[in-house]
């Protein structure tokens, strides 16, 4: 959906900022909102760049830098670390041979550290794009990323 | 995640959680549900609010502020639209319960703010959840639009003049958006950054109207006080604690999960009982209680009973329920250390003790932990903490020292031993 559609959506009412490039974002490929972008949403709902800038550089689900197409959050805060979040970050970086907070040079994935996902009862978690996959170990962390891979060549063919 | 109710008789908020399609309006309507809004339609808004008042209901969300003090304050200031706003930006470490709740029993939590409108005169609620909630967020969605379909919500409820309606909006990750202003503002379409206290969201929320906002245990409460009455509930819990709590129960532990638990059970039954203690026969080092904010116990303080004044007399608090338990592998001031990487993250930036203050204390505990503090760092720390807990904006910037709090007091070894001595070298942690 062209980005003026999710805004006449929503509607033009500076309250439905958030919702908008919510929706917007998660359907672009590389996951984020550029200036041109910004321009048109402030100029649309009647806010300044500089509110829309605001509440982007805020939140953390979204970036202005470009990202992946699968953006993978891992959760280190306590519960997640107890139970072994730093093992599964060693291994992520070693499978996608990135470090935290880059992507990789295809452009698939984005490895992003998070705040708690609110699954603990599953620690050590990770959310990718808006799936949750807990109960981890090092393990299973290449099957879960041969599962994106595949599902991204399907969606390219 | 499961609900085990084995140590518990009365049941207020799981009841149905596992029994019910939470996706069939028909499923709730079956097993009782809004037959609490059918008599409290026929009650005086007065009535439904000294109900609530008389249970001596607490906010769930971890303040534990009085319900219906909360309502009574809404109820009498003569200013319209007035605005309710239930509270699902769950997002402190170590807890799911809300999740839970919303995912398992959703048409409980509406009729609890529908119950809650009637009574204050609202049109217009918002559930604000934050926006890595997919799952809860669509079985909301859909919930709402079935209640609208049956008459619960909309135009003429329940063929009485009354209209109130709910909308989901969703926040983009940020923890501060927890906080009553920042959430309000995020409603608003902003960054979630506080406003200045008072006046208070009672007085002056949304748009400047008064806005009554209450956690999802808390809406989830009200069906069952205005249905079985204020003693019934107040019959369950302790003196000082009516009620049932959910525990999200997380960690180094066997059975992670949310409980439904009664007030006065301790904190060892949960860890032991119902958790099944620690995995690999590991003993506990330390009990984080409420999240992130909260306060790290020592082992031997688990005999202490669910209960907000036993807590308070400890200078605990259980916050919004959450009881993450740490095994012996794991070190206090690592522990110390991820706490406060998670505030520097979610701090605004608004206030100066906040944003400032976590980076310092980061920066400390750093140095605690390559064994290179000095007895002045520590002494620094205390400090540090302080001015945070008296001087900060918001509750996140109070709260945020919590935990090196208790550690100072309750794992003072685990700071001395790390003062650098002359002449002597300590290995790195």
């Amino acid at each position: 959906m062209k980005l003026q559609n999710v805004i006449e959506k929503h509607g033009r009412l500076p309250e439905n900022l958030i919702h908008i490039l919510l929706e917007y974002q998660a359907q672009k490929d590389n996951n984020s909102i550029n200036e041109d972008e910004i321009s048109h949403v402030a100029r649309e709902l009647g806010l300044s760049e500089n509110r829309v800038y605001s509440v982007i550089t805020f939140y953390s689900l979204f970036s202005k830098e470009p990202r992946g197409k699968y953006v993978i959050q891992v959760c280190n805060d306590v519960p997640c670390h107890v139970n072994g979040s730093f093992s599964i970050i060693e291994e992520l970086e070693d499978v996608l041979k990135i470090k935290m907070g880059d992507t990789t040079r295809d452009g698939i994935f984005t490895l992003e550290k998070t705040s708690c996902l609110g699954c603990c009862d599953k620690s050590p978690a990770i959310r990718v794009g808006e799936s949750i996959h807990g109960d981890l170990t090092p393990e299973k962390i290449s099957e879960i990323i041969s599962f994106y891979r595949r599902e991204y060549d399907e969606c390219r063919e | 995640m499961s609900a085990e109710n084995r140590f518990l008789k009365n049941i207020v908020l799981t009841k149905r959680c596992e029994k019910i399609n939470p996706e069939s309006i028909e499923s709730y309507v079956n097993a009782g549900g809004y037959e609490a809004l059918k008599k409290a339609v026929t009650m005086e808004p007065q009535q439904v609010v000294d109900e609530v008042k008389a249970s001596a209901l607490r906010g769930r969300g971890g303040a534990g502020f009085p319900t219906g003090i909360k309502m009574e304050a809404v109820l009498k200031t003569e200013v319209f639209p007035k605005y309710l706003v239930c509270n699902a930006d769950e997002g402190e470490p170590g807890n799911f319960k809300d999740k839970f709740l919303m995912e398992n029993d959703p048409h409980q939590l509406l009729e609890g703010m529908i119950i809650c409108a009637y009574a204050m005169g609202m049109e217009k609620g918002y559930i604000y959840i934050r926006g890595e909630y997919i799952e809860p967020i669509r079985i909301l969605k859909k919930a709402i639009k079935h209640a609208r379909g049956k008459g619960f919500l909309g135009k003429g409820i329940l063929k009485k003049d009354f209209s109130f309606d709910i909308e989901v909006r969703s926040g983009a990750g940020s923890y501060i958006c927890g906080e009553e202003f920042a959430l309000v503002e995020s409603l608003e379409g902003k960054a979630g950054r506080p406003r200045n206290k008072p006046p208070y969201p009672t007085i002056s929320g949304i748009y400047n109207k008064p806005t009554q906002i209450n956690n999802v245990e808390t809406f989830s409460n009200i069906p069952f006080i205005i249905l079985e009455g204020a003693e019934s509930f107040k019959g369950i819990g302790t003196k000082s604690s009516s009620g049932t709590r959910l525990i999200s129960l997380s960690g180094n532990v066997l059975k992670r999960g949310v409980y439904e638990v009664e007030f006065g059970i301790t904190l060892k039954q949960i860890v032991y009982d119902i958790g099944g203690g620690v995995p690999g026969g590991r003993k506990i080092k330390m009990v984080q209680l409420g999240g992130a904010s909260g306060p790290l116990i020592p082992e031997t303080m688990l005999d202490l009973e669910l209960d907000y004044d036993r807590l308070s007399e400890n200078n605990l608090t259980i916050g919004s329920g959450a009881v993450i338990v740490i095994d012996e592998r794991y070190d206090v001031i690592e522990i110390l250390r991820l706490i406060m990487k998670f505030f520097k993250h979610e701090s605004c930036g608004k206030c100066t003790p906040c944003r400032e203050g976590i980076r310092q204390i980061l920066r400390i505990l750093y140095k605690f932990g390559s064994n290179s503090a000095t007895q002045n760092d520590l002494k620094l720390l205390r400090t540090l903490s302080n001015v945070m807990s008296e001087t900060a904006f918001c509750g996140l910037g109070q709260a945020a020292p919590t935990a090196l709090f208790t550690t100072m007091e309750y794992f003072a070894h685990e700071y001395t031993s790390r003062i650098k001595k002359p002449g002597v070298i300590l290995k790195a942690v």
